[in-house]
């Protein structure tokens, strides 16, 4: 089983291999990369590191649940993420795409409920800000946390 | 008979506490809201959290009235943006 929180890049590779098997006809990759909203050069990302992973835990149990025959794996990447490069990616597989896209789909919507992680986008002019998906953002982040 | 509560802070809620942990002692019938008021007692930093943050006991989400016991762990939690 690999690490579900790591601090290296992801390898979807070994995300899809984890699920994919021969009576599983149909793979759903779902990849979320840092975004270049212009001014941000990276995004640093931290976690409850114990919480988030009894979550992810708690997360794949559902969607076994409702999925019984789709296998999810997904890997988050923490620590200071340059733009374009993955944060988290979620690989289902299941003997047909129906169940591979829902089982794919349901894990992200629960990550971003649930998952005690937060970014910070770290600007080109050295300031920092926290990211409230609300819409509100707090200026002013220290940048070395 | 007193509970002591392990207070964790991550992220904004870190910085705006300056510390990532403290410890509480709270009265053993005691809830995730008491605990909060302690913590705003306790830690000066802490008084500057919103009202009603996202809070999570033993690794769970729950609601402020959640009840806690001796050995838990309480976390307070910014808006989550993972993913």
């Amino acid at each position: 089983m690999m690490n579900q929180l790591t601090r290296d890049p992801i390898s979807v590779e070994s995300l899809m291999m984890a699920v994919q098997s021969p009576e599983r006809g149909g793979t759903c990759v779902f990849l979320g990369t840092v975004r270049n909203d212009g001014r941000v050069t990276g995004i640093e990302y931290s976690a409850y590191n114990e919480m988030a992973l009894a979550e992810m835990t708690r997360m794949l149990d559902e969607a076994r649940a409702r999925w019984p025959e789709a296998r999810v794996a997904m890997q988050h990447r923490l620590g200071l993420i340059p733009v374009g490069e993955a944060s988290i990616a979620i690989a289902a597989a299941a003997p047909h795409r129906d169940e591979a896209f829902a089982a794919c789909r349901y894990v992200i919507e629960e990550v971003k409920q649930r998952l005690p992680i937060w970014k910070k986008e770290l600007y080109a002019d050295g300031t920092a800000t926290w990211v409230d998906p609300s819409g509100k953002t707090v200026a002013g982040g220290l940048r070395d946390r | 008979m007193m509970a002591q509560v392990t207070v964790r802070f991550f992220a904004r809620y870190a910085e705006l506490a300056g510390c990532d942990t403290a410890a509480v002692a709270v009265p053993a019938t005691a809830t995730v809201s008491d605990v909060l008021d302690r913590v705003r007692e306790s830690v000066p930093g802490a008084r500057s959290l919103p009202p009603r943050p996202l809070t999570a006991l033993n690794l769970r989400q729950v609601k402020l009235d959640a009840r806690v016991k001796d050995g838990d762990e309480v976390a307070l939690l910014p808006p989550l943006s993972g993913g």
